[in-house]
């Protein structure tokens, strides 16, 4: 932007006078006019230049650095937070369901993991709240989730209390509650989540940005400098004026740098994406989709017969989990894209998903069966080790395991591009400074030939 | 409180009964099979004008499917877990229980000697016709009504039970009639049921219609205040009211029906068998007995409910 205007400026300054006035542009049009006058306006001018490359430079590299250092202390964990907070808020209502179940059986740790999904779902909604500040977006999912939350939370013990008197009525009250999570919170706990998304991706692009304006500046003040000392050598025949040749190395330093940080930056947060957000984000999506089987499991033992949706929701999920390795969000594709780092878990994980669709499908059996007793027996059992749900719990401990993998992978890849970017911006500052004093130095070396 | 809560429903059903009961001035529980059973022998076929309480006519001879039932031992019967007093799961003892379980034990025992013989298999509201049909299982009894509708495509036993739609609203609503219960109103029933279709003919006066999955939905929008009164079957009506003594059934019961055990037109001789054991069970007491036990709290007398 500033470019055409400072190519104006310096191609008025070398032309002759076309005018005569009493104006200050006229006394500096006379005064360019004269030889040294020229020259005094020619390192006025690439001085500026210089200076103005310089700051351009150090603009957008502070930008870009800031966006870095948001992705990776901001954006990162927010859009985990917010997958996070849907993750314990799906978790809850799967557990909800089981502790029904379980009723006076349910063991202590089946409420507290109840009781821990709600309040870390509530810490987590109160640091995103203070953290995501201006996105309208974030904010109102936010609103809506702080509203929805306390009455899903007063729908479940409703449950509880009708159910330990033995009415009926406790079932229909737990499907209304789980039909509020299912249809109101998570809805806007993936708007959430989607929003955080959106604000990440626009970090890094920002953060991988390529300074354009700032190489352009620092490429015409590299082509005005040689220019000069092109005119300097014809007029004078001496090889070199260092003061001008020095000026041109530092914008040549500084475009160097320049160049070399923004390659840098680009190729970690790239390999922050390959290694961390893409497969986080792959493995979030096969996370919620098993928590929602788990959960439809469950409630479709709760609703004993009242309503067939839950199976159809749990066939709908398992067809998408069960996908080939080309469908995103499938199990296999997961194993498959897995690195060194995460094989492990991943395939762990595989083998106790089949092991609980295999005991799913033995439960299914049994309640089509007629034997309800021996379906929830095989589904869930306080304490149980060879149930559906502990095979689920297993799986998705090892996503959970895989996630924590890619995480840290995220936070060593983008980790140092913000201080590159930093440094970048450091370095340009100080090498246009210091090139601009040499191109002033340079010319006032010859400017005093005149005298 | 259950004490406070019982007398009510008596006398609900009280009121109830004197609104029903005129159909059933015979119905003192004697040995007599009921005039329904006496009905000439028509196949259950589907016809242009059609009666509810036609079935075929009692007769214990083991045909196919009584056969196929005893070599494998066990009778499947489709239940509800939801429907309190009449199929439900005790939370204490983990048993389906209720009037409609107490029937299908007393068909086991009859059919294989033993009323544990018996399978019991969840079977969801909208997919009882086809349970039937494609021979999941053996027969349903599970508060299904007998319609023209449905007998085209299943056959029903005699009716065990008669029903008529009811109004249930908040006792707070201070409503007297049905007109008071629905005229300007929300109100929920339970989708595919009887309730709804009579919405859908007559809106009376109700402003929205929410229709929902099963009645007892209806009652937890109606505790939450998401709707005003809830239109269903009077058992169920009964079963709402028993569950939360501050809903009432308000107005006149009206579109009498029956309810009938359901079963495969092809299975005649398994539904001769039924007949047989349902004209048994009224004339040796035992329906009245599980009347007593199970909804005489909620539902008062029982005469204006035999078939």
């Amino acid at each position: 932007m500033a470019a055409p205007a400072v190519a104006q400026q310096q191609a008025g300054a070398v032309a002759p006078p076309a005018a005569r006035g009493p104006g200050p542009v006229a006394r500096l049009r006379r005064a360019a006019a004269t030889p040294p006058g020229r020259l005094r306006a020619a390192g006025a001018v690439l001085a500026a230049l210089v200076l103005l490359f310089g700051a351009v430079a150090v603009w957008q590299s502070a930008h870009r650095s800031r966006a870095a250092g948001q992705v990776v202390s901001v954006g990162g964990p927010l859009s985990q937070d917010a997958a996070e907070i849907y993750r314990r808020l799906a978790d809850a209502d799967a557990t909800a369901a089981a502790g029904f179940l379980l009723a006076g059986n349910e063991p202590a740790e089946v409420r507290a993991r109840y009781q821990d999904d709600l309040a870390t779902a509530a810490r987590l909604l109160a640091e995103a709240a203070g953290r995501s500040g201006d996105s309208a977006e974030s904010q109102s999912a936010l609103a809506e989730l702080n509203r929805q939350l306390p009455r899903y939370a007063g729908l479940v013990e409703t449950a509880r209390a009708v159910d330990r008197q033995g009415l009926p009525l406790g079932g229909a009250y737990l499907r209304y509650a789980s039909d509020l999570m299912q249809g109101t919170v998570l809805p806007q706990a993936q708007r959430l989540a989607d929003a955080e998304s959106a604000g990440l991706d626009a970090d890094y692009r920002t953060a991988g940005a390529v300074p354009w304006t700032a190489l352009a500046l620092g490429a015409l003040a590299l082509a005005a400098l040689v220019r000069q000392q092109v005119l300097l050598f014809r007029r004078t025949n001496r090889v070199f004026n260092l003061g001008l040749l020095g000026g041109s190395l530092a914008v040549l330093a500084a475009l160097g740098w320049l160049l070399a940080g923004t390659l840098t930056a680009g190729d970690d947060l790239a390999g922050s994406r390959t290694y961390g957000t893409r497969p986080l984000r792959e493995l979030d999506q096969v996370r919620i989709k098993a928590l929602q089987a788990h959960t439809a499991e469950n409630l479709d033992l709760v609703a004993r017969g009242a309503s067939d949706k839950y199976t159809k929701q749990w066939d709908g999920l398992v067809a998408a989990l069960d996908a080939d390795v080309r469908t995103p969000g499938s199990v296999t594709r997961l194993v498959a894209g897995a690195d060194p780092a995460t094989t492990g878990p991943l395939t762990d994980a595989d083998s106790a998903y089949r092991q609980w669709q295999d005991r799913h499908k033995d439960a299914a059996a049994k309640n089509s069966a007629g034997d309800y007793e021996a379906a929830l027996q095989r589904t869930l059992t306080a304490g149980g080790a060879d149930t559906a749900d502990a095979a689920f719990r297993a799986a998705d401990a090892k996503w959970a395991a895989a996630a924590q993998t890619e995480q840290d992978a995220f936070a060593r890849e983008a980790g140092g591009v913000d201080g590159v970017l930093a440094g970048q911006a450091v370095a340009a500052g100080v090498l246009s400074v210091l090139g601009a004093a040499a191109v002033l130095r340079g010319i006032g070396r010859r400017l005093a030939e005149y005298r | 409180m259950r004490t406070a809560r019982s007398r009510f429903l008596v006398a609900a059903a009280v009121l109830a009964a004197g609104v029903l009961g005129t159909g059933s001035a015979d119905g003192a529980g004697g040995p007599a099979p009921r005039a329904a059973l006496e009905a000439p022998a028509a196949p259950a076929a589907p016809a242009d004008t059609c009666d509810p309480t036609d079935s075929l006519p009692p007769r214990q001879t083991v045909g196919a499917k009584i056969a196929k039932i005893r070599e494998r031992g066990t009778l499947i019967v489709g239940v509800d877990q939801n429907s309190y007093h009449w199929g439900f799961r005790n939370p204490q003892t983990g048993r389906i229980e209720g009037f409609d379980l107490d029937l299908a034990h007393a068909l086991a025992k009859s059919l294989l000697g033993d009323p544990d013989r018996i399978t019991l298999k969840t079977v969801p509201t909208p997919r009882r016709v086809e349970a039937v049909k494609n021979g999941e299982v053996d027969l349903i009894a599970r508060t299904m009504t007998i319609t023209c509708e449905r007998k085209k495509d299943i056959a029903f036993s005699v009716p065990y039970f008669r029903v008529a739609q009811r109004a249930v609203v908040p006792k707070a609503a201070h409503a007297t009639t049905l007109d008071g219960a629905l005229k300007g109103k929300r109100a929920c029933v339970a989708q595919t049921s009887s309730s709804e279709a009579e919405l859908k003919r007559n809106p009376h006066g109700t402003v929205s219609v929410l229709a929902l999955e099963s009645q007892l939905d209806c009652l937890v929008r109606m505790q939450l205040g998401e709707v005003d009164a809830t239109l269903t079957d009077i058992e169920l009506a009964a079963a709402q009211v028993a569950q939360d003594p501050m809903v009432e059934m308000v107005g006149e019961p009206f579109l009498p029906a029956y309810m009938g055990v359901a079963m495969n037109q092809n299975d005649t001789d398994l539904i001769a068998w039924v007949n047989q054991v349902l004209a048994d069970r009224q004339a040796d007491g035992s329906w009245r007995a599980s009347y007593d036990h199970w909804l005489r709290d909620t539902m008062g007398a029982p005469d204006p409910y035999l078939p």
